[in-house]
């Protein structure tokens, strides 16, 4: 493929007066781990809510695999190949592990109300082909144990598993992570990055990560995008953006403060 | 033995021990002294054609997390529409009943549509208007409804088997005809309920965002839940218009709206067996009332009793008569099983049963 798998030019939104995304350019290429920084409230999940289209920019446009998603349907996403998670967990609370990554195959299945009622010939095979791809998935991140389990009755660690877990199982070419290591301790951030970088090695993913804390995108992230205020003020090299002073006043507000210490 | 059947046979269990209650009921009302059979049988299948209200109505609250106070409504359409095309149109009953479930899912879809923008509250006053307004629309409509004395004197229900010609004449044949009809539609919403179309009912009911973010078009499935629902409705009004031989507007009033609600909530929401549990449960109580010697003097009583009902449904028994089962059945198990359940595992059969 020629070109950046994901690739948004100008975007902006306001909600009222506040301009909460404001010109953004951000790419991200087939592969790659990039990660979407700033401070609270720079606009990070909104630019997540615009890609999943939740939100509708009001200029610039989002162009996904070369095609342009930015008046496409927010069901529509995860068809295309853009699956993602959320900051506070959107699971199927009342289902189980299991179901959660049933519906995660929502769109690979084919349907159909009547084909359901009467159990037309197939059902059951794509319930059982799901059933198995789901069963692989949970093994994968080590939830076997867990795939009956009612989600709500799980921890919160163990359900952002499962809602990445619900991501994957769509087989995603973009993966879009919402503070992934928010309520994980420093042990399991360490973990979730390892585990990130398997993921995309072994599904051929592209990831685009929102998050605040500096040294796990600094350890995970190829490419690094920062955004303050709904602008992007830095792009680069983790290393480069680490030493950049806007980046540097951006979260700490005073130049001469090392970001590592954050 | 339960090992023997394995899981399948215990999955098909309350199947097989419908079916044989369903043939079973005509003959034990015959032996037992004392009582009228046909009445009985008469009640049960009013009783059965309200199970399938239920079921449906189960599926579009339970399920989907979408309120209607309007089912009413959607009965009153099938009734009318079965009655006016075997009455005036002289159309056989099987295709009057086909079509009043045709022309209350169409409705449904309708209903559905303005629903997608309202939600809770608000949705529940829109539905409470649409079930206020169809018997008004009949009455209004008088010179090819019958009016506010209705229809009346309609023909018996038959369905033409080849050769033959079933005929249904007495209220035993009825009895049949609305429990077939009903075991039916139970096992195509088990069905639909269990499997991919239920999980993304479900998936609406529990996160918008999560159903959306996964590929549901609410659209698609809002609006198939209310047609869905509203189907089941209109079949089973299209039962009951040849049930009773006649209707009138007057047979379907908000207060028949809250009955079903009432029927699934007692019977547990989310449950296909509640929904059928709560529809006898409740025809046979309000049928007990009225036998009362103080239902004279009083003659709402029903109504502040299926309020007392609600009030200690929710208060104590939020997952209802499924959920009594439930935990009966897990209480069972582990004593069979001989080893106590952790406090965890009955919380977690306790959730689970949202789901279905």
């Amino acid at each position: 493929m020629t070109g950046p798998l994901l690739e948004i030019t100008d975007l902006t939104i306001r909600f009222g007066g506040l301009v909460a995304v404001d010109g953004l350019d951000l790419r991200v290429n087939a592969g790659e781990i990039v990660g979407l920084i700033g401070p609270n409230g720079a606009g990070k999940t909104t630019v997540f809510n615009c890609i999943s289209r939740f939100y509708q920019p009001d200029r610039g446009t989002i162009r996904f695999k070369g095609r342009d998603i930015t008046s496409s349907r927010s069901h529509e996403i995860i068809r295309f190949g853009i699956a993602r998670t959320f900051q506070n967990v959107e699971l199927c609370r009342s289902m189980t592990a299991l179901e959660n990554l049933l519906v995660g195959q929502h769109v690979a299945m084919r349907g159909g109300v009547i084909r359901d009622g009467l159990r037309l010939p197939g059902v059951g095979a794509d319930e059982a082909r799901a059933t198995q791809r789901a069963d692989e998935m949970l093994e994968l991140l080590g939830l076997t144990r867990d795939r009956d389990r009612v989600v709500s009755t799980l921890p919160f660690g163990l359900q952002k598993l499962v809602e990445l877990g619900r991501a994957l199982v769509s087989d995603p070419a973009l993966l879009l992570l919402d503070e992934p290591t928010a309520g994980a301790d420093k042990q399991e951030i360490q973990g979730l990055a390892d585990l990130i970088r398997r993921m995309r090695d072994r599904f051929d993913l592209s990831v685009l990560v929102v998050e605040h804390d500096m040294s796990f995108v600094m350890g995970l992230c190829d490419r690094l995008s920062v955004l303050d205020f709904g602008r992007r003020i830095a792009e680069g090299a983790p290393a480069d953006v680490r030493n950049d002073p806007a980046v540097i006043e951006a979260y700490l507000g005073e130049p001469e403060v090392e970001v590592t210490e954050v | 033995m339960a090992r023997w059947l394995g899981t399948r046979g215990r999955a098909a269990a309350p199947y097989g021990l419908g079916l044989i209650a369903v043939l079973l009921i005509p003959a034990l009302l015959n032996v037992i002294p004392g009582i009228a059979p046909g009445y009985v049988l008469y009640l049960v299948s009013l009783a059965l054609i309200y199970a399938i209200v239920a079921i449906g109505l189960g599926i579009l609250i339970g399920h989907t997390g979408q309120f209607s106070l309007g089912h009413a409504g959607f009965f009153a359409i099938g009734a009318y529409a079965s009655a006016l095309l075997t009455l005036r149109l002289g159309l056989p009953f099987v295709v009057a009943l086909l079509v009043a479930g045709s022309v209350s899912a169409a409705i449904g879809f309708l209903l559905g549509l303005p629903a997608l923008r309202l939600s809770g509250p608000y949705l529940a006053v829109a539905t409470l208007g649409f079930g206020l307004a169809v018997p008004q629309l009949v009455i209004w409509q008088g010179s090819w409804t019958g009016g506010a004395s209705g229809l009346h004197g309609l023909p018996l229900a038959s369905l033409p088997l080849g050769a033959f010609t079933i005929v249904f004449r007495t209220d035993q044949d009825y009895y049949y005809l609305a429990a077939a009809v009903l075991i039916v539609l139970t096992i195509f919403a088990r069905n639909v309920v269990t499997g991919h179309t239920g999980r993304a009912f479900v998936a609406i009911r529990d996160s918008e965002i999560a159903a959306r973010a996964m590929g549901v078009d609410l659209v698609r499935y809002k609006t198939t839940a209310f047609a869905l629902s509203a189907l089941y409705a209109g079949i089973a009004g299209s039962l009951y218009a040849h049930l009773l031989h006649g209707i009138s507007p007057e047979d379907f009033t908000v207060l028949l709206s809250i009955d079903f609600l009432t029927m699934i909530v007692l019977g547990g929401l989310g449950s296909v067996g509640g929904a059928l549990s709560g529809a006898l449960l409740l025809t046979f109580l309000q049928n007990a009332l009225t036998r009362l010697p103080v239902v004279h003097d009083f003659k709402n009583l029903y109504i502040v009793v299926l309020g007392v009902i609600l009030i200690l449904t929710i208060a104590f028994f939020p997952q209802g008569l499924a959920g009594i089962a439930r935990s009966a059945r897990l209480r069972w198990a582990t004593r069979t099983v001989d080893r106590p359940a952790g406090a965890g595992q009955i919380v977690e059969l306790g959730e689970r049963s949202g789901v279905r």
